[in-house]
């Protein structure tokens, strides 16, 4: 044992065991994987959603079945906004890193405004369902439609009321190393929430369809 | 986890070596996800394939496809950000996420096939 | 008042909320009262706000903030006790022919809310308050990787026990069972506050327990000292790895289980219903998704910390480190995949129950290989019988039996029979008891003196110690005994009388586990009376081997001077058989985080925001929930968070322990 993880030989002279010259840690050098570990568990949060969905989705309790109330070509428009979204947030990304605050700051408005379009969007999708009749409350498969679309538009929201104080602190301070962390943790949360919105429309609604 | 002995500064010094993207690079991932995303809609839209489930499976493969497309394009995961401690939380979660989704439809099917009232039961009950 | 009006200002609640008709619950009112007023009198006239506030509540020290889970556990073990003992003395006037002494809707909550607080608010803080004291010290790191995010989770963890102490006297706690299964918690079975208080309670700590597992990955992950390799991590740092790896992977699962509760009761939507195509045993699923992953975060740290006992006090290299590590890992993975055994009667089948059945024998296999490791250490060591070894080997003892009666539950035939009986409370209560609390108390010996700078008094200790040991068994052997006899759990009136004498030898086993606690009381107060017979000049008072041993007790708030350089598995002893030398010169300025009072504030907001959702009062709920939100971007516009030890400080500090290790010698 002794003999594998031992770096020094035995009897030779006291080894260096302690850093002498050190220079101190920059904060936040364990943001990045902080917060994408923390990434991993929310997307352990959408599992047991679809899980939910995949174990009740099909119990419709005589009320109505995906086919009957979902609209193909919003949620492909819906979609596109998210991907719009996707890519212009890629643009603001690649303006922070040549340090470009006013280009950062309009492509993160453009990313906030598709971003509301896809809220805008889903609420409207929502309230038709519920004025048909097609509520949270009428069947399991409602419910957990419901809530595993709605903990999804959740996150978006949350990612815009972000982006905009990101953008306050952008505005305000410039492109320091606090703000240009944070802008990448939110590109991190923004890619992530594209990544569920892939799942959400295939397993839901094009399934669902083809149910 | 053990093989990475020969690291012999552990977690220090300045790991500033997540990576980033290129213009060309979110232009691809863009792309390739578009075309990701319309042809499983016009797959299902359309009805082109008769046969319902090789429709569902080829849509599944597509979205397994452009998840992967995002990690790598959009979210920047590869094996060398964070000493690869990124890439593992993501398989780690990948393997988490495959047994609570597969477990609990296997669980709960059996469950249906077992007990009554079955789920065919149920869809029409209100 | 008009009741529309009452109704938006007050929600639910009313004056027949507090339960002044139950003597039980007035008395006990009575008591806390006294006593919060003792303490908090005896705060003020010593004046020790300021100096609490300062050094304390807003401080975002790993040390300061893991004593402080500790204390938090302490308190709510005695709650938790209380309900134990309640529990015990209830069954044995309750299975002689009477009817006991507490009212039905009274013991449910009991049983409710003893499993909640012993796993949520006395093991969680427990194991997490050992994670924050030591690991940052064994990786030789100056604090976590998020120290503000340490403190904002542990007083979410307050906020959430507070909620949970709140229904005490304020409405009811839910009548459900720890896990609160569903169809019974739904809002049409269950539709007073006492469902709500569970979730907001256990949603709240969540979070923290959920910030607190990222903040200790991080930490291992990017703090270690240089040559230290995931290899020579001290074991506990491998299992505090481990545990926090499965605290990020399971929390979650719970979070959006009981999210899907609180919809189903707040919204009437219809997951876990019996209506309407929902299906509660997908509630159980879920929740043992996360339920199973839960009791190997408690144990793996009782599992590092016996590892570091077992070298320390016999002198030796842990026998089998790489065994161990892999076992670790294995039980982590594993615990994933094994968790229908909790509902093996729900009726999924045979396929279904085999597999889970095979998969949680194998378990028994790292955890086995673990415990061969031990013996193997102790094997020819040169063993000392101080505390922390006393419980490693009564901890070896209970726990084996405890692991064969789960062997037991794990054949799904047998489960059949012992399902829901006093057998599984006897089971989970030996691997709890013998696994979790003792590893815990071992714990709590043996850095008790890195925390504090002062050990612990042993003859109390060893009090303590046997009234526990052997109470432990006077009161939970007879529940194997009953469990086989048929009787099963949470039942308050039992109407055969010849089950009797068994319980009335579990409440005199819970008697004695009470003179244990008491006596561990007792022995912190004779410790700190006796302090400076107690002291520890060396800060090494066990002759240790790992880096938290390399500094003073209790260590400077920069933990160590100069990073430590590591080259083995046991890094202080071979720093000390290299003759390693202290550095008395060349200090540096000390780059460190500033104390906050915002991860406080956002706790108190947090408890009205949860205090409003239980009760429907709504304005405070979106006002909590608002200003939280807002409490929280606010703080992200302080972009000053950090400070430097001047070198000077530094060199006085070390400069006072060089005198003492002097003095000392």
């Amino acid at each position: 044992m002794s003999a594998l993880t031992h770096t020094i030989a035995p009897g030779s002279r006291t080894p260096t065991y302690y850093v002498a010259d050190e220079h101190a840690h920059a904060p936040g050098g364990s943001t990045y994987i902080g917060f994408w570990i923390y990434v991993m568990s929310d997307c352990l949060i959408f599992a047991s959603l679809f899980a939910t969905y995949g174990v009740l989705g099909g119990n419709y309790a005589a009320g109505p079945a995906p086919k009957d109330i979902f609209e193909l070509p919003i949620v492909a428009v819906n979609t596109t906004m998210l991907l719009l979204s996707s890519i212009t947030y890629g643009f603001a990304m690649l303006a922070m890193e040549r340090n470009k605050v006013s280009a950062t700051l309009g492509w993160l408005a453009v990313t906030a405004l598709f971003g509301a379009a896809f809220v805008g969007i889903e609420l409207h999708e929502f309230a038709g369902l519920i004025h048909e009749g097609a509520t949270p409350q009428r069947s399991a498969f409602l419910s957990s439609f419901f809530t595993l679309v709605g903990t999804h538009g959740l996150h978006v929201t949350s990612g815009l009321v972000w982006m905009v104080v990101l953008m306050a602190q952008v505005a305000s301070k410039g492109l320091v190393e606090a703000n240009k962390r944070r802008l990448l943790c939110l590109s991190m949360f923004w890619h992530f929430l594209d990544v569920v919105w892939i799942g959400v429309f295939t397993f839901v609604y094009l399934l669902g369809v083809l149910r | 986890m053990s093989h990475d002995a020969h690291i012999e500064d552990a977690g220090h010094g300045h790991t500033d070596d997540h990576a980033h993207g290129t213009l060309q690079s979110y232009l691809i991932g863009f792309g390739l996800s578009v075309i990701l995303t319309a042809i499983p809609f016009w797959l299902v839209m359309s009805g082109v394939i008769a046969n319902k489930t090789v429709t569902a499976l080829t849509i599944m493969a597509f979205a397994g496809v452009q998840i992967i497309v995002h990690i790598i394009y959009f979210l920047h995961v590869d094996f060398r950000s964070e000493r690869g401690w990124t890439a593992m939380a993501l398989i780690f979660t990948v393997i988490i996420l495959f047994i609570t989704l597969s477990g609990s439809l296997w669980v709960m099917y059996h469950l249906d096939a077992n007990m009554a009232p079955t789920a065919a039961v149920m869809r029409d009950m209100p | 008042m008009n009741p529309t009006l009452q109704h938006a200002i007050f929600g639910r609640l009313s004056l027949d909320s507090i339960p002044y008709h139950e003597p039980i619950l007035v008395g006990t009112f009575v008591g806390v009262a006294i006593g919060g007023l003792v303490v908090l009198s005896a705060i003020t006239y010593f004046g020790a706000w300021g100096y609490l506030w300062k050094e304390w509540f807003t401080s975002v020290d790993h040390k300061r903030i893991g004593v402080m889970y500790i204390v938090l556990a302490i308190v709510m073990l005695l709650r938790g006790f209380a309900d134990a003992l309640m529990m015990r003395l209830q069954q044995a006037l309750g299975s002689d022919g009477g009817q006991g002494y507490l009212p039905a809707h009274h013991f449910d909550q009991i049983f409710t809310a003893h499993g909640v607080i012993m796993i949520f608010f006395v093991a969680m803080p427990l194991v997490t308050g050992l994670f924050n004291v030591v690991m940052p010290l064994q990786i030789g790191a100056r604090d976590v990787s998020f120290p503000f995010l340490n403190s904002f989770s542990f007083w979410m963890t307050v906020a959430g026990a507070v909620l949970t102490m709140i229904s005490l006297f304020v409405g009811e706690y839910a009548r459900t069972g720890w896990l609160s299964y569903p169809p019974l918690s739904e809002a049409a079975y269950s539709a007073d506050v006492g469902v709500d208080y569970y979730i907001w309670g256990l949603q709240i700590a969540g979070i923290g327990t959920l910030l607190s597992g990222i903040n200790m990955i991080c930490t291992i992950i990017k703090m270690r000292a240089p040559g230290m390799t995931l290899m020579r991590m001290p074991v506990f740092v491998w299992t505090t790895l481990c545990a926090n790896v499965l605290i990020v992977a399971a929390f979650p699962i719970l979070t959006a289980v009981l999210a899907l509760l609180a919809l189903d009761r707040y919204l009437g939507m219809n997951f876990f219903s019996n209506d309407f195509g929902g299906n509660p045993m997908m509630y159980v699923n879920l929740i043992w998704i996360w339920g199973h992953p839960e009791v190997y975060i408690l144990i793996l740290p009782a599992f590092g910390v016996f590892s570091e006992v077992t070298a320390t006090f016999t002198g030796k290299r842990l026998f089998g480190y790489t065994s161990m590590v892999y076992a670790t890992i294995v039980i982590t993975l594993l615990s994933y995949i094994v968790w229908l055994h909790h509902f093996f009667t729900m009726g999924s089948g045979a396929s279904v129950n085999s597999f889970f059945g095979i998969t949680t024998m194998i378990i028994s296999i790292p955890t086995g290989a673990k415990m061969f490791n031990w013996l193997f250490t102790m094997y020819r060591g040169r063993i000392r019988f101080e505390l922390p070894m006393m419980w490693t080997v009564a901890f070896m003892l209970t726990f084996v039996i405890g692991g064969m009666s789960g062997v037991m539950l794990a054949v799904p035939p047998a489960d059949f029979v012992l399902h829901n009986s006093l057998f599984l409370i006897a089971h989970f209560h030996n691997v709890i008891i013998g696994g979790v609390v003792f590893g815990m108390f071992a714990g709590i010996a043996y850095w008790f003196p890195k925390a504090f700078g002062f050990r612990l008094d042993p003859f109390w200790g060893k009090m303590s110690f046997w009234f526990w040991v052997v109470g432990f068994y006077f009161a939970f052997m007879p529940l194997y005994v009953l469990g086989f006899m048929g009787v099963t759990r949470r039942l308050r009136v039992i109407d055969d009388p010849t089950v009797h004498i068994w319980f009335v030898v579990a409440a005199f086993g819970a008697v004695l586990i009470l003179f244990g606690i008491l006596s561990f009381i007792v022995q912190i107060a004779v410790s700190i009376k006796n302090r400076e017979k107690l002291r520890d000049l060396t800060g090494d008072p066990w002759n240790g081997r790992t880096l938290e041993w390399s500094t003073s007790s209790p260590p400077p708030a920069y933990n160590f001077a100069f990073t430590p350089v590591v080259h083995d598995i046991d890094a202080w002893w071979d720093m000390k058989q290299h003759g390693y030398v202290r550095p008395l010169t060349g200090f540096k300025p000390i780059h460190m985080p500033k104390n906050t009072p915002v991860g406080l504030i956002l706790a108190v907001l947090a408890t009205a925001f949860g205090f409003g959702m239980i009760w429907h009062i709504w304005w405070l709920a979106i006002g909590g929930f608002a200003a939280a939100i807002a409490t929280g971007i606010a703080h992200t516009f302080n972009y000053h968070r950090d400070y430097y030890i001047p070198a000077d400080e530094v060199l006085r500090k070390e400069t006072e322990r060089t005198r003492l290790l002097s003095a000392k010698a």
